[in-house]
């Protein structure tokens, strides 16, 4: 497994294989379908975006938080959810944003493929439901944004230990192990 | 299988759901085990590891194993009264904030959450009365990534036993890795169109080791599980041997003009506990057929 040190930079994201497994040791914050929703509404507003997104690695992923008696708040469970859910939105966000890297499950439309091919950009595929062995990567919470979106929607910030494993999905040329696996299961059931 | 001394059935309810989000049942680790076993593609290898990893530490830290912590399904069934529904509806409230499990429930439309799990048809509690001298009640958690994915379809009684093989296979495919695969096909056979869900759903509940007693449903799941599992779709759609661990069928007659096919799909997250609870002790476990 190839180990990746957060933020990195379109040199690094441009080098990683399709298929390759990675974790990530660094910044990643955490975004999902109102993350999206706002950042774009506020970039529109000529509202100050949260300085984090730039160049960010962006795991689409509604977490179980919890907050002690002194305010610290911790993670306790973290998988990622569905990535298809921001399709529509993810091809302007990585573009306005320079994302280099989504994580998430499930894969994304051909116009996200095509925004992450033109800015240098992955799509890392997280194990779906292994929420006790993310949680754990992302092991310090660094800070958050938008808390009034509710525990899951949140723009969450972490230092991660090991994030992983994550296989390289969409790369930055926009190959997708999903389209590769789509057409060789439509030859096998021909077969059948 | 653990017994206890007689509890509260509040109390019963909260130690089934925590059972349920913190424990994979037992049949459906073996079967994990034996996919990691036999998979040789290296990217399925890396998921089903990760899995089988992340069901270790959930258990051990006695952590939900999955964020979602779904949607919690009731069965109830033997001898009860009507007051349960007040027990259950407190347990899910107790639960929802002490093991913590993630607020789901929302209002369809104006999309509220009372943040207890807990609204109108909330928590879904179906009733089995017999004449059995116990009462037992399960639990599914159900995830929105595979419920998301339920299908019901009236075919034509012409399109016979092939035309349900494809809707299913269909259905499982077409899904791809967003009920996070490897899990389980819950189908439903016959039956009107809400029992031929509802049927799809129950047959979740039943251990994968658990054979069906007619042998001609056994026939159709076993060539259900070669044929999708050779799609080649895999681990979260990622490519791979694993597409599911099993395929569990029920069926039901239905009217000579129709033909009802329902697919529930369940993710290798299928979470599931039982507590019989009889005069003098509690008996649990993490499956039951329905
Ligand atoms: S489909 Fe199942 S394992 Fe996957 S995220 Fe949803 S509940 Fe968890």
């Amino acid at each position: 497994m190839r180990s990746l040190y957060a933020p990195f930079d379109e040199k690094t994201v441009r080098s990683l294989k399709l298929g390759e497994i990675v974790n990530i040791t660094g910044a990643v914050v955490t975004g999902r379908d109102e993350v999206h929703i706002r950042a774009l509404e506020y970039l529109d507003e000529g509202k100050e975006v949260p300085q984090c997104l730039n160049e960010a690695v962006l795991y689409h992923c509604g977490p179980i938080m919890v907050q002690d008696d002194k305010g610290t708040w911790s993670v306790v469970a973290a998988g990622p959810t569905t990535s298809a859910r921001m399709n529509t939105l993810e091809p302007r966000f990585i573009r306005e944003f320079k994302i280099r890297a989504i994580i998430g499950k499930g894969g994304m439309s051909k116009e996200v493929a095509e925004a992450m091919k033109e800015v240098g950009c992955v799509y890392l595929a997280a194990t779906g439901g292994a929420a006790v062995s993310y949680a754990e990567g992302l092991s310090r919470v660094t800070g958050y944004d938008w808390l009034d979106l509710g525990m899951p929607e949140a723009l969450w910030h972490f230092q991660t230990r090991a994030l992983g494993p994550l296989v390289v999905a969409i790369d930055a040329e926009g190959n997708s192990l999903y389209e590769k696996v789509r057409e060789k299961v439509a030859e096998n059931l021909k077969k059948l | 299988m653990v017994v206890k001394l007689p509890e509260p059935t509040e109390k019963v309810v909260e130690n089934i759901l925590r059972l349920a989000n913190t424990k994979l049942p037992e049949d459906i680790g073996w079967a994990l085990e034996a996919a990691a076993g036999w998979e040789t593609n290296p990217t399925a290898q890396s998921q089903i590891g990760a899995i089988l990893e992340n069901v270790r530490k959930a258990e051990h830290m006695y952590k939900p194993m999955c964020q979602d912590t779904g949607i919690p399904i009731f069965y109830v069934r033997g001898k009860f009264d009507s007051s349960i529904a007040k027990d259950i509806a407190q347990a899910v409230e107790n639960c929802t904030k002490a093991i913590p499990m993630r607020p789901n429930t929302v209002d369809p439309i104006i999309r509220i959450n009372n943040g207890n799990n807990l609204g109108p048809g909330m928590p879904a509690v179906h009733y089995i009365p017999t004449d059995d001298d116990f009462t037992e009640i399960s639990v599914m958690l159900k995830g929105a990534g595979s419920e998301n994915m339920t299908r019901l379809k009236m075919l034509n009684p012409s399109d016979g036993i092939e035309g349900v093989k494809k809707f299913i296979i269909d259905s499982v495919i077409d899904a791809g890795g967003r009920p996070c695969p490897p899990g389980i096909v819950g189908v439903g056979i016959g039956g009107t169109a809400d029992e031929c869900v509802a049927m799809a759903k129950r047959a979740l509940m039943e251990p994968l080791d658990m054979e069906d007693p007619d042998p001609e449903i056994q026939a159709l799941e076993e060539e259900l599980f070669v044929k999708i599992n050779s799609s080649g779709l895999g681990p979260m759609g990622l490519g791979g041997d694993t597409t599911v661990l099993g395929v569990k069928i029920r069926k039901a007659f239905c009217h000579t003009a129709s033909l009802p096919v329902a697919v529930n799909i369940g993710c290798w997250a299928t979470r599931r506990a039982v507590a019989r609870i009889t005069d003098n002790d509690v008996i649990y476990s993490q499956g039951v057929r329905l």
